[in-house]
């Protein structure tokens, strides 16, 4: 397999789960503020962390406010992880390897970038915005069971689980990571007004409510939340289960020990950390520690399989 | 309405189907009656059920706009197909076999002895300003001294019925995976005539192409790595590129997934790391394929590659330098060379051809620029062209004017009225002007396709088969006299 086309399927498949998340993000945030009293200013700030696109965001716009964040966070093309840029990217992408994902895994990619293109801006507003959302998760779902039921399983399939896990194991991470910024006090005893709330939307945004629920009974409390998102491998938008998918795909991979080695590490960091204990600062640095390790992982996959700069066989000395 | 061969106007022209009004060719007449008999609903439930199909094999082709960007259109497609003879396209495929041998026999000479120049068949002057000629192809020995391994020749019919090479394509001749996708369109949508009649298959093609490029492979394997190098998907004949390359099974590669080593050889990037390549199906010009000897901008091909090339570790098709033979000047000469390597006597006849470096033949086409159509000697699609009975004073004018400055660059030939073929306009049949694009492969063996790919100007009037510019394409059938 081609290195490029490798990359391109990892690209393509991480840019759809981007789109996908975003949408996720943006649509449980409009309903959980519906739920809100108005005296809690949670807003829409942390959006714009979790995409870890502040600086750009306030480069271009100077109110951090509902309006501004919705068209940054979905429509706007000089956000490049915006969703529709996200879309185009995978789109783009998918055109250049038409021939090696299943022909309606291509039509369906395509099909879907120019439902939400047509669908905008009108979308944004708040009465269409969440039948207009959840059409785009349904949709790349679909999409995901498509090429899952079509897609030759060999190394082009590997590679695409590879970029669907990785983005989606960093999500996940972001997101437990900006909501405990706001949700998680100081001193582990303390509850916060409207925390359960706040966390059942966390829940949501992840298709994850109904999981935890048939895992933990009673209450939704945030040791429990955390723990589901982050170690439990069975649910699949969950950090652990992310990385474990990425070690089973690569070893069906050539050249992947060193690779192996470093994603089996993270696996058992993540499996025996006490994050249910953890007070605020250490849980952060622990997350910013995973996020680290997953960058690590992508660029070593990135230097593997699709680097262009690996040099040709040197003359042989006479 | 219906289609009614009583209403069908020839118009003068040789028409490919309709000998006079009202009456078929004897071997299209079952085909005038099948047609003539479909009601208009049918006829236009069978011209939507093509374009369905079209849509729904993804056959495109790429159309590059400054506002869009770029954009995949559907393969416009017209129902009612091209009868050949088979009778006929035997002799056709004799003449197209012995002109490519004699071309590539001719490009081989001129970049080894040039026999033929120090012969005086062929002019010196015209080589020296040879905008395709490679000085960097001198001396060089590509397997089985072959150049041109595919080549795409138009043919064109004229008043009284015969059939002409207009031109040679040797560089990068596209359209041949639209004649595939033709046939399979056509047997989705009428089956019943593929029952009814024995029209020879097209559809080895691709198998075809792979032995010929496995036969030039430098290192004898029992599968040679065969690649089909690609601008991108953003030229127009993208489509094809993938195609071909699906079709036999050969990886699709741009310039950047290969790279050229040290011991000279060319690899491709995978993801087990350097994969080494033997022979590429190149669809990059010659003056973007390597941009340390070519142009330096490119960023299409492969630095290096045409050190590997002659040192002889890998196979291009065609071989650079293979244009030299794609001139319009040096076309004039295709049937002396035919005489000269083979010794044989041209089977297809050129469209007569005016060389304007030739004094007295400058001359004749500077008195006569109202009847004649003058063409640069390189330029491909129709650029820079004067069809004299149509220009105004003025353009003509423009023309001797430059024909004076540069005569090496221009060459004037008859107006060809092109034949027609009935094709389907709403309901009815109207005459179309077409021409037909064999391909000719040249390895251990040579292949001629069955046919080849007809295009036809959908404009009434036009003369204009570029898909760019309003031309369509129709399945074209071989049959045999006694199928009739």
């Amino acid at each position: 397999m081609l290195s490029r086309v490798a990359s391109r399927i990892y690209w393509m498949a991480r840019y759809l789960e981007r789109a996908e998340n975003t949408a996720r993000l943006v649509n449980v945030n409009t309903i959980l503020l519906l739920d809100l009293p108005r005296n809690v200013t949670l807003g829409w700030r942390p959006l714009i962390n979790i995409s870890g696109s502040k600086v750009l965001f306030s480069r271009l716009f100077t109110r951090i406010d509902e309006r501004n964040v919705v068209r940054f966070l979905i429509s706007d093309l000089r956000n490049s992880s915006s969703l529709l840029s996200s879309l185009q990217a995978a789109r783009e992408n998918a055109r250049t390897i038409r021939d090696i994902i299943p022909r309606e895994g291509w039509e369906a990619i395509n099909a879907l970038y120019l439902q939400v293109q047509s669908a905008l801006p009108a979308g944004l507003a708040r009465h269409m915005r969440h039948d207009f959302l959840n059409e785009m998760v349904v949709h790349s779902q679909a999409i995901t069971g498509l090429l899952a039921g079509t897609m030759l399983n060999d190394n082009g399939y590997d590679f695409l689980r590879l970029g669907r896990n990785l983005e989606r194991g960093d999500m996940t991470s972001r997101i437990v990571d900006v909501r405990s910024e706001n949700l998680l006090p100081e001193d582990p005893d303390t509850r916060l007004p409207f925390e359960n709330i706040q966390w059942m939307s966390v829940l949501q945004s992840l298709s994850a409510y109904q999981g935890y629920k048939q895992r933990i009974q009673g209450p939704v409390r945030r040791e429990a939340v955390v723990h589901f998102l982050l170690q439990d491998v069975d649910f699949p938008r969950s950090f652990a289960h992310c990385v474990r998918e990425v070690n089973h795909c690569l070893h069906n991979l050539p050249h992947s020990k060193t690779l192996i080695k470093s994603c089996s590490g993270l696996a058992r960091e993540v499996r025996r950390a006490p994050v249910d204990t953890m007070r605020k600062p250490e849980l952060q640095r622990f997350i910013d520690h995973l996020q680290l390790q997953l960058g690590e992982l992508h660029q070593q996959i990135t230097n593997t399989y699709f680097s262009l700069q690996r040099t040709p066989p040197k003359k042989k000395k006479p | 309405m219906t289609i009614r061969w009583r209403d069908y106007k020839i118009h003068g022209f040789h028409d490919e189907l309709i000998r006079s009004t009202g009456r078929p060719r004897p071997w299209a007449r079952r085909l005038c009656k099948y047609f003539s008999a479909l009601s208009d609903d049918e006829l236009r439930n069978r011209q939507a059920a093509s374009e369905a199909a079209i849509r729904a094999m993804g056959i495109t082709f790429t159309v590059y706009s400054e506002k869009e960007g770029s954009i995949d259109r559907a393969w416009p497609f017209d129902i009612i197909p091209r009868v050949i003879t088979g009778d006929e396209w035997r002799i056709v495929e004799r003449g197209l076999r012995q002109r490519v041998r004699a071309l590539n026999l001719f490009i081989d000479d001129i970049y080894h002895d040039r026999k033929i120049v120090k012969d005086k068949v062929f002019p010196k002057e015209i080589l020296a300003d040879s905008k395709n000629f490679r000085k960097q192809c001198i001396g060089v020995k590509p397997p089985r001294r072959i150049w041109a391994h595919i080549c795409g020749s138009d043919l064109v019919r004229d008043k009284d019925g015969t059939m002409y090479v207009l031109e040679d394509n040797l560089r990068v001749p596209s359209g041949v995976s639209y004649m595939l996708e033709n046939r399979q369109v056509m047997k989705r949508v009428f089956p019943e005539l593929f029952e009814h009649y024995s029209i020879q298959p097209v559809d080895d093609y691709t198998a075809k192409l792979y032995d010929m490029l496995a036969s030039i492979s430098p290192r004898r394997r029992e599968r040679p790595e065969i690649v089909v190098l690609t601008p991108g998907i953003y030229n127009s004949a993208y489509f094809e590129h993938s195609f071909l390359a699906q079709q036999m099974g050969a990886e699709l590669v741009e310039g950047s997934d290969l790279v050229v080593g040290d011991d000279d050889c060319v690899y491709m990037r995978t993801i087990t790391g350097l994969a080494r390549v033997d022979v590429i199906y190149r669809r990059i010009d010659d003056l973007f394929i390597d941009p340390e000897v070519f142009n330096k901008e490119s960023v299409l091909g492969v630095p290096g590659l045409m050190r590997a090339w002659l040192r002889g570790k890998v196979t291009l098709a065609n071989a650079p330098g293979a244009g030299v033979a794609d001139d319009k000047v040096v076309y004039a000469f295709v049937p002396q060379m035919i005489k000269y390597y083979l010794a044989e006597e041209p089977i297809i006849p050129n469209v007569e051809t005016y060389l304007c470096i030739d004094k007295q033949q400058r001359d004749h086409v500077l008195a006569n620029l109202d009847k004649l159509v003058v063409k640069p000697a390189n330029e491909s699609g129709g650029y820079g062209m004067l069809i004299g009975p149509q220009a105004s004073s003025e353009e003509r004018e423009t023309f001797a004017k430059l024909i004076r400055r540069d005569p090496r660059n221009y060459i004037a030939q008859p107006l060809i009225t092109l034949s027609t073929t009935p094709t389907l306009v709403g309901t009815h049949a109207e005459p179309r002007h077409l021409d037909l694009r064999p391909f000719i492969l040249t390895g251990r063996d040579q292949y001629v396709t069955t046919g080849g790919l007809t295009r036809v100007a959908l404009r009434k009037g036009s003369t204009v088969v570029n898909s760019s510019q309003g031309g369509g394409s129709k399945d074209t059938w071989i049959i045999d006299p006694e199928e009739t």
